[in-house]
């Protein structure tokens, strides 16, 4: 494994950066589009709440991979040239953001319904209640679940390696090959995984702890 | 139901453990692996490690489900002549990151996937002499700029490859300031040229063939540039083995199969030098 770093370490470098920007950027748009969908579904207007439920449904229920291959290979020839990273940033976004949007939805709709009866009852508007009553006790609500959300991104970033992302995955394939020591090549790439995704899980821990 | 499930998660771990270990000692006990020929002439089966997405070499055929193509064919022949008319071969798919850990943990018997002999590779695994003589060469659109592997030396050039062939790492000599994108496999890399992802996908010509003869908007240019002798990988150890391959594959050659089985496989194939592939 010290060898594995010693002779690769730029490789694995550059494959974690990928992976960590792939991650934030994806994690980011992930939680506004989300929480953005989570609260059409609520709304009373019923064409929105149609639109939400069938972005998610989609999303939600499409492999990954799909979705990630349909923006590498069907997008490029049709549409705009993309790299495999975007494609693949792309691709996370939007499956992830089908998860948070209804983790989010279940945090709005156990905020007691009387708050924001009393809040419309106080002359706020809808969005205004929602801002400023609702989204706050939710989100504390769904910060375990959400926590686990962004874990799971962070792990699925791992489906930049079939579209040539050049994240860590995929610099843990190559190894592999070069060096002809599978084993250690993967362990060095999990390793490196837990060391983005151990921090986070105990950052969520602590955010929890403190808001809840 | 709390003490339940951390009696489960307890169960997972060991189970994991267990696995885990039983995995590591299965690659570390090099010394007393068992005698591949005396085991395969006992249960009469050869099982080789074969490529899926290969076309002309071992492509899957989607409607009778079987891998067919040239080093199937070249198997069967081997294996007949290896263990006796009875004797069956046994495909199992590999892709080029799969088959080295596959042979070493004995789930193949031998590799015949496309592989070419190369002094890295030989000192993890055993090679037969060659058994077809690949060069590597580029594959692009039809009315593409690019000639030769000279054209892609400039920087802004994407080449496509396969993770795991050594092609990846020939291309980075003949055209340094190109850069390389490494797909899974040889259907995805040439999804990817479809999609305009890149200039020119390379490999061995024989596979580019394949894909040629597929699909005839796309054309082999500029020949070959480097020799990629293709060699049957057996596990270090298994010199018995090893000798068996190779006489089964002198005798196939000298009867004329090997012959039969290029022309049968590459008689078609518009640009392939027949005459060259042929042995004996």
């Amino acid at each position: 494994m010290i060898q594995i770093f010693h002779s690769y370490g730029n490789l694995l470098l550059t494959g974690f950066i990928q992976t960590l920007w792939c991650s934030i950027i994806a994690l980011f748009f992930a939680l506004i589009i989300g929480s953005g969908f989570a609260i059409l579904e609520v709304t009373p207007i019923k064409f929105l709440r149609v639109i939400a439920k069938a972005y998610i449904e989609l999303f939600r229920n499409i492999p990954l991979l799909v979705i990630t291959m349909f923006f590498y290979v069907v997008i490029p020839m049709y549409i705009a040239k993309i790299s495999g990273f975007a494609a693949g940033t792309i691709g996370l976004t939007l499956y992830s953001s089908a998860f948070i949007a209804e983790t989010v939805r279940s945090g709005i709709q156990s905020v007691d319904p009387g708050q924001m009866e009393g809040s419309r009852a106080n002359g706020l508007s809808f969005w205004q209640a929602m801002r400023y009553i609702v989204l706050p006790q939710a989100f504390r609500y769904v910060i375990p679940p959400l926590g686990n959300q962004f874990i799971n991104l962070v792990k699925n970033s791992s489906v930049l390696a079939f579209v040539a992302g050049f994240d860590l995955m995929y610099q843990g394939n190559v190894i592999a090959s070069d060096s002809l020591m599978s084993m250690s090549s993967y362990l060095c790439v999990g390793l490196l995984y837990l060391i983005i995704t151990l921090p986070l899980s105990y950052y969520m821990r602590y955010l929890e702890k403190k808001l809840a | 139901m709390k003490k339940f499930l951390s009696k489960l998660g307890i169960l997972f771990a060991l189970i994991l453990m267990v696995v885990g270990l039983s995995a590591c000692a299965k690659s570390s006990s090099g010394s007393s692996k068992p005698d591949v020929l005396a085991e395969d002439k006992k249960s009469e089966t050869i099982t080789w490690g074969v490529k899926a997405d290969t076309k002309l070499f071992g492509l899957m055929d989607v409607k009778t489900n079987r891998i067919q193509g040239f080093e199937i064919d070249l198997a069967k022949a081997m294996t007949k002549q290896i263990l006796g008319p009875k004797g069956k071969a046994r495909f199992i798919q590999v892709t080029s990151q799969t088959r080295m850990p596959l042979l070493r943990n004995g789930n193949i018997d031998a590799i015949m996937a496309t592989m070419t002999i190369t002094p890295q590779r030989a000192e993890q695994v055993d090679f037969s002499r060659s058994y077809f003589d690949a060069g590597q060469a580029i594959l692009v659109k039809n009315g593409s700029k690019i000639k030769n592997v000279h054209d892609l030396n400039y920087s802004g050039a994407v080449v496509l490859g396969v993770v795991g062939s050594n092609s990846v790492q020939n291309i980075k000599k003949f055209a340094p300031k190109a850069k390389v994108l490494q797909l899974t496999d040889y259907s995805q890399a040439f999804t990817a040229l479809r999609s305009g992802q890149g200039q020119a996908l390379t490999t061995d010509n024989g596979i580019l063939y394949g894909m040629s003869v597929e699909n005839p908007n796309y054309s082999v240019v500029g020949g070959t540039f480097t020799k990629e002798p293709y060699g049957i990988a057996v596990d270090k150890g298994q010199k018995p083995f090893l000798n068996a391959i190779n006489s089964a594959l002198t005798e196939v050659e000298k009867s004329g199969q090997y012959n039969k089985l290029i022309y049968k496989w590459f008689g078609n194939v518009k640009g392939f030098n027949l005459k060259g592939a042929y042995r004996q």
